[in-house]
């Protein structure tokens, strides 16, 4: 048991330390460091244009999405040196946040299921960072439940008309292209009438408007489609077989390790040792510390967990099921981590503003954000479903509109 | 990175749980429960027959001398199958207090004899209520004789042997404390059995009265010693406490897909599936937090302290959480004497107290991490 490189690995390491040393944009390496991860803002800076010039050096020198196959665009790189490249880009790694939808789901779907051609077309410039790609799924109607989407989508001669509404869509308001899963036959039940294509995201009759979500921020669009017009030649699978094509993109969403999952244990750990109570620092509180206590052992499991799984990819193995714990761990850890923090404030907790002393409004605006973290990529609840089924062997749940044609399933609760 | 156990370590694991398969089943477990017998004598000389009881002492105090990491595995496997011999005490207390502070006459007089398992051995260290502490130590030891009670003293009734924390000087500082070794045979030793929520795992009120004992290591080193005793146990204690927390998630989801209620197994009902995945999600965390401790320990790295207090909390929790989840899991029948539902549940609190409370751990991890964090 070691935490040592091998030869090879140790190699690796050195060169892409040599290479970021040599060219990653260093004045913004103090801000990236202190940002939370989500939607990095760079004061002076458009945070787009400096990510899409960092993405495009790397792209140049072939340290762009290293997984893939250099034909593509990447470096045909290990799993291992992937997670070894995440390690030492750091803080830098942060802008790639702008990419992670198109290079964790869009270009992993394409590479399945398009064509030669079009691969060889799309997937360098996704790599690069010059086309930026969103994923369309989610609907008012289907989120948890996607397969119960509505937008639907219509042959005609040699293109598909779509029309219908998508909603949590990441950056669809600065995307290029987009994965689309429609519904193509109604008639069927819900899993055996949808059909995925991929789309210009500037095509005639797309409209993108930004969600203003619960506390205030807009990360998230809603995007209209009225007669959107697809060539049957970007249809990525079978007709009607979207669901399938669907399950590639999904899997590939939980597969990123390496990245860590940000539990802001750390922020709660030093905000306790500086914070003044009337009785002496919060640290020195019995009650502070049990809690700093439970918190510390489930931020260094999370930890530990991922170098377990980089011991599998090292190793050449498969990483094992442990890490779909990441995300349900670290989302309600966060909410909890900032209540905390600001019931330690007392009254004066509540203020939220940039000027106030402790903490500048930080663990304020953690528990605003907090329950969007619970929901998007999974709530909470399916992370435990998926758990319970594919790690545990534990029986689906019983669906009961599994063999209703769509049409025929309940859109109301109460009539 | 190699962070994970070794080809040959995982086949001793396996090796340990076929084992202990074959001859820990519950109903040995039982016998001990119900009274039958203070510990299974014949388990005990087949773990010594295996060599498990050595695994960490080196070949010339008669171990098999593989390592701490081997060690882990085993102790794993001891917690899965609830074995009821005074493995921690032996192993983890008397064994690891020996090789890190014995002479070389004690290494060899009472190494081979663990090892072989001729020897029990423990560490006499509470006196009452309360948690490890330099303070609470009120047994003195004066010119080698020792006066004063410990309890709970672990499998303190059946020790051959106890390492025993004494109060050698009243400064008020930890150089109060030294350690002496004690032959429980002795008639100036009198242990009384007591009962326990875990009785497959012996407690004992232990007098000494004007008990002659030989020091071991140096004299004001006690609470020192005590201390790093500690650490090291803690993540071997967190081992014991994983493997027992895997097994109840494991005898929880297998009766939620054999149980059928209102027309279907109750693994298909979404709040017995979270249930169980967050009975996975602390068994995983766990699991990772032992790792690092497993390393630390294995290689007597300076994070040792903070490691073993993260896995000892970690294991704690996840163990608790997995024994007392498994019973309601179960229902009615996990509250019956019949189902071992109980024998973990028991375990599992029983565990959470050796060596120090959970609040005792969770105050130390934090102490521990600041000490970092200011270096």
């Amino acid at each position: 048991m070691n935490f040592e490189d091998t030869p090879q690995e140790a190699a690796f390491r050195a060169e892409a330390r040599a290479w970021i040393a040599a060219n990653a944009p260093r004045q913004y390496e103090q801000e990236l460091k202190k940002s939370s991860l989500g939607r990095t803002q760079l004061a002076g800076a458009n945070i787009l244009e400096v990510a899409k010039a960092w993405q495009k050096k790397k792209a140049d020198a072939g340290w762009a999405c290293l997984h893939w196959p250099k034909e593509y665009g990447g470096r045909g790189a290990s799993p291992i040196e992937r997670v070894i490249w995440q390690q030492e880009e750091g803080a830098f790694g942060k802008l790639s946040y702008t990419f992670i939808i198109g290079h964790g789901m869009c270009g992993p779907t394409m590479m399945a299921f398009a064509s030669e051609d079009q691969k060889r077309r799309y997937l360098p410039k996704l790599a690069s960072g010059e086309n930026i790609w969103c994923q369309l799924f989610s609907e008012p109607a289907g989120g948890s439940d996607v397969a119960g989407l509505r937008t639907r989508a219509e042959r005609r001669g040699d293109d598909w008309i779509v029309n219908g509404q998508k909603i949590w869509t990441s950056g669809a308001h600065y995307s290029d292209y987009g994965i689309l899963l429609t519904r193509t036959d109604p008639s069927v039940p819900k899993h055996k009438g949808l059909t995925m294509f991929f789309l210009d995201m500037k095509s005639p009759g797309i409209e993108i408007k930004p969600i203003k979500q619960a506390n205030g921020a807009s990360d998230f669009n809603e995007v209209y489609f009225t007669d959107v017009r697809i060539p049957d030649a970007h249809r990525l699978g079978a007709v009607n077989d979207g669901w399938n094509v669907s399950l590639t993109t999904l899997m590939n969403e939980r597969m990123s390790i390496g990245a860590g999952v940000p539990t802001r244990y750390t922020d709660l750990f030093e905000f306790c040792c500086n914070l003044m109570l009337a009785d002496g620092l919060a640290i020195e509180d019995r009650n502070v510390r049990s809690k700093l206590a439970n918190w510390a052992v489930r931020a260094s499991g999370l930890k530990y967990t991922s170098m377990r799984a980089i011991s599998a990819l090292s190793k050449g193995e498969r990483p094992g099921p442990e890490n779909s714990i990441g995300k349900l761990v670290a989302g309600s850890m966060i909410q909890d981590i900032a209540a905390f923090a600001m019931d330690l404030e007392g009254a004066a907790g509540v203020l939220s503003g940039p000027d106030e002393a402790e903490t500048a409004g930080k663990f304020q605006a953690m528990l605003l954000r907090a329950p969007g973290t619970r929901v998007e990529g999974g709530t909470d609840e399916i992370m435990r479903n998926i758990i319970a089924e594919r790690v545990l062997g534990l029986p689906g749940d019983i669906r009961v509109d599994k063999d209703v044609p769509f049409n025929k399933i309940p859109t109301k609760g109460r009539a | 990175m190699n962070f994970d156990f070794s080809d040959e370590q995982k086949q001793l694991r396996d090796q340990a749980r076929k084992f202990l398969a074959e001859k820990c089943p519950p109903r040995a477990v039982r016998a001990v429960l119900e009274g039958k017998t203070p510990y299974d004598r014949e388990l005990w000389k087949g773990l010594a027959e295996m060599g498990f009881l050595g695994v960490a002492i080196p070949e010339s105090y008669g171990g098999t001398g593989a390592g701490h990491l081997e060690l882990c595995v085993i102790a794993e496997e001891i917690g899965r199958a609830l074995a009821p011999v005074p493995f921690s005490s032996t192993v983890y207390l008397a064994a690891e207090a020996i090789l890190l502070a014995g002479s070389q006459a004690q290494k060899q007089k009472w190494l081979p004899l663990i090892a072989s398992g001729a020897a029990i051995g423990t560490l006499a260290l509470f006196e009452g209520k309360g948690n490890p502490s330099p303070q609470a130590i009120k047994l003195s030891a004066a010119g080698g004789v020792l006066d004063g009670v410990k309890k709970p003293v672990p499998d303190g009734a059946i020790a051959d042997f106890a390492i025993v924390a004494a109060r050698t000087a009243s400064s008020g500082r930890d150089t109060d404390i030294s350690l002496f070794l004690v032959d429980m045979k002795a008639d100036a030793v009198q242990a009384k059995p007591l009962n326990n929520v875990d009785p497959t795992r012996n407690q004992a009120e232990v007098t000494f009265s004007r008990c002659r004992a030989e020091p071991l290591g140096v004299a004001g080193e006690g609470w020192s010693i005590v201390s790093q005793v500690l650490d090291r146990a803690a993540v071997l204690m967190a081992f014991e406490q994983v493997g027992g927390a895997d097994r109840a998630l494991e005898m929880g989801r297998d009766y939620a897909l054999d149980r059928i209620a209102f027309g279907r197994p109750i693994g298909s009902f979404q709040a017995i599936k979270h249930m169980l995945a967050d009975m996975y999600v602390s068994a995983t965390l766990a699991r990772s937090n032992c790792y690092y401790g497993a390393w630390a320990l294995s290689t007597d790295a300076s994070e040792l302290p903070e490691a073993a207090a993260a896995a000892r909390i970690s294991a704690t929790q996840a163990f608790q959480h997995c024994a007392k989840n498994n019973i309601q899991v179960h229902g009615g029948m996990g509250f019956t004497w019949e189902f071992d539902c109980h024998l973990y549940y028991r375990r599992a609190n029983a565990t959470a107290l050796a060596l120090g409370s959970l609040s005792y751990w969770e105050d130390a991890l934090i102490d521990r991490m600041r000490r970092r964090n200011a270096a």
